[in-house]
């Protein structure tokens, strides 16, 4: 896994709530069996119309905006548990997710992948797209470290949650393989006194 | 320290606890399936680890299979290439796979509790959200991403944080025609999408105690829906009834052995929940979804309310509703009656119940999917198979089929499909499609009319 100490980018607004991994990435993306190519595909049928064509409204297609960092609704990626919407969030080159609230599967598998999960509360969240929407060219500055989010240029800044352990793992680049792979005795010996459930 | 049925079974699978961490959980039982587990299979070989315990892992081909034709190379190179691949990384890692066509394959949370594989007391997990059906026994089940399928091969461990937990009671007699599928649409339509993010919910009182074990997995089923990890019901006589006698159940002493270990799991009077809701049954009636998420539903019979914000306006606007209209009446051209959540035998008892003696709507292409190949034997040897099609039914082979569409059971650009899947997200059913959940009663009775009807009145 990548590392992940600071990022200083412009952003993508999505102002959609519960936006679910069926829109990040569509059931018919998901015959592939490795992690690659997704990126294309993401949010497929919202940026594409049915003859292919782009969708100029969608904020994705709109030359206003650019950036690593996507900054999204209340509740984003609830539904499918499927690990391919994270791929695809990746592929398509974002590194930071802001919401109000992200559902549980998809902000594991986003940090299992570095993709950096930030949840703010819904009145900076919508102080943010106030910000994006006064000047399309804000940056964001994010600094994992010091846990704090800061809008370049403005008055807002913030600071945000992260487990600690999770923390440590995506400055390091380690993941969650390695360290149960260093826990195999303790494993081992747990399932030797464990009588009941097998 | 009194305990609740989640506490007990999580405290005795903690391995380990990370200072300031999470803790690392033992899972007794890997589901997999081909959509979910290549590139955790490539992920482990590419950094030479071994799979750890592959005899804790059981394998279905569901996502992606055709429902009809089993028999034939499936036709679609990318599905069939996930399906060999599924196949060949079981081989190489001595993993049971019940492939297309063997007499045990089916939708994995229908094919698992099937075969006595769920336990309760147990911890499972699957690379699918709605892994939250196997809670239906008092097991710890839920949905992972491809990531720790990667984790559970490596070291049948997870890292996780404990959850919170929250109890959901729903106590008293259900009204005629209202089913399963309705207490858990009417719950998630009151509690919204994400009340259970960060829970694990339990499920209590006389309607859940009074419910079959079916009935329970799709309560179960759908806690994902309302945000929930899992969802769980604590075991009691109906469970060890219906484990009793399966092809992987304990037997004999070993059988009543973990019946006294079982009875041991209920919540202890007086534990507390981080949350608790209580409904009571009687204000549950036959409902129904106008939006595209699962938390959009209302009683038949009552109008679509008005939107709160931007996301309700638009997610009205893709099914082409309006704030305040009645779904009574619309014509609807397709029927789904299958998926995880409702593809049973119960589900197609009920259903051939209401059709027989009668047929069809001609505009409506109806699709009965069975969750499994034993169900599908089932169906057959019940007599209903005659029944759905004497009245112009299409039953088909088992799969995941049109819940996600990944095969060709797609409903086309624009088209309503009443469906008693889980999720009525935008394409969900096909790019395009437009879903509307129910229940499986309420699924057969569009079918007959053509169009939603209210069938409370019908009832009564
Ligand atoms: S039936 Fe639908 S919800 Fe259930 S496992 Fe298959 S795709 Fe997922």
């Amino acid at each position: 896994m990548e590392k992940f100490s600071t990022l200083i980018s412009t952003t993508i607004p999505l102002n959609i709530s519960n936006v679910d991994t069926d829109q990040i990435i569509p059931a018919r993306f998901l015959k592939a069996t490795d992690k690659k190519g997704f990126g294309d595909n993401l949010f497929r049928d919202w940026r594409y119309d049915k003859q292919d064509h782009l969708i100029p409204d969608f904020a994705l297609n709109n030359n206003k905006y650019s950036g690593s960092i996507l900054v999204a609704g209340d509740n984003f990626g609830c539904g499918s548990s499927r690990e391919h919407a994270a791929w695809a969030l990746v592929g398509y080159g974002f590194k930071v997710i802001i919401s109000s609230f992200f559902a549980d599967i998809f902000k594991g598998n986003a940090l299992n992948n570095g993709l950096l999960p930030i949840q703010v509360s819904e009145k900076i969240l919508e102080e943010l797209f106030t910000a994006i929407n006064n000047n399309a060219k804000v940056q964001f500055e994010i600094n994992l470290e010091t846990q704090t989010l800061t809008v370049l240029d403005t008055q807002i800044e913030t600071t945000f949650d992260i487990d600690p352990y999770k923390k440590t793992c995506l400055i390091n680049g380690y993941d969650d393989i390695d360290y149960l792979l260093s826990k195999k005795d303790k494993i081992e010996a747990f399932e030797l006194q464990k009588t009941h459930s097998l | 320290m009194k305990k609740t049925l989640f506490d007990k079974v999580w405290d005795a699978h903690v391995v380990d606890t990370i200072e300031n961490g999470p803790q690392i959980l033992y899972i007794d039982k890997h589901l997999i399936h081909e959509v979910t587990s290549p590139q955790a299979f490539s992920e482990l070989e590419n950094r030479n680890i071994p799979i750890f315990r592959p005899n804790q892992i059981v394998a279905t081909a569901d996502h992606n299979t055709p429902t009809q034709n089993q028999h034939l190379p499936v036709r679609d190179d990318l599905s069939r290439h996930q399906l060999q691949q599924l196949a060949k990384n079981c081989k190489k890692n001595n993993i049971t796979l019940y492939e297309l066509g063997h007499k045990y394959n089916g939708i994995v949370h229908v094919m698992a509790p099937e075969l006595g594989i769920t336990q309760p007391g147990m911890t499972m997990v699957c690379g699918d959200s709605h892994t939250s059906t196997h809670g239906a026994f008092g097991t710890i089940a839920f949905g992972i991403g491809t990531s720790q399928v990667a984790q559970v091969f490596a070291s049948q461990c997870l890292l996780l944080t404990k959850p919170k937990s929250l109890r959901v009671t729903v106590n008293g007699i259900l009204k005629k025609g209202v089913l399963p599928k309705d207490v858990i649409l009417y719950i998630i339509s009151k509690l919204g999408t994400n009340s259970g993010t960060g829970y694990f919910c339990e499920y209590a009182g006389d309607v859940f105690e009074n419910m079959s074990m079916e009935g329970r997995m799709t309560v179960c089923n759908m806690s994902i829906e309302m945000g929930a990890r899992g969802g769980m019901i604590a075991p009691d006589e109906t469970t060890f009834e219906y484990i009793k006698g399966r092809e992987f159940a304990p037997k004999g002493k070993d059988f009543e052995n973990k019946v006294a270990y079982w009875k041991t799991l209920p919540t202890d009077e007086g534990a507390t929940f981080d949350k608790e809701y209580v409904f009571d049954a009687e204000d549950i009636e036959p409902m129904i979804t106008y939006g595209t998420n699962p938390g959009m539903g209302i009683k038949i019979s009552e109008n679509i309310p008005n939107s709160e914000n931007e996301s309700d306006k638009k997610s009205l606007a893709y099914m082409n509703f309006s704030e305040g209209e009645s779904l009574i009446g619309k014509p609807i051209n397709y029927v789904f009656i299958g998926s995880c959540t409702n593809s049973r035998i119960e589900d197609f008892r009920v259903a051939a119940d209401y059709i027989k003696g009668k047929h069809k709507a001609k505009n409506v292409t109806a699709w009965l999917v069975p969750g499994s190949r034993q169900v599908e034997a089932q169906i057959v040897e019940e007599g209903l198979k005659d029944i759905f099609e004497s009245a112009g039914f299409e039953l088909r082979q088992p799969g995941c089929s049109a819940c996600l569409a990944m095969n060709d059971d797609k409903i086309p650009q624009g088209e309503y499909c009443v469906s008693t899947s889980n999720r009525n997200f935008e394409g969900r059913q096909g790019q395009g499609s437009r879903t509307i959940l129910a229940s499986p009663l309420v699924a057969a009775a569009t079918a007959v009319e053509g169009t939603i009807i209210d069938i409370s009145k019908q009832l009564a």
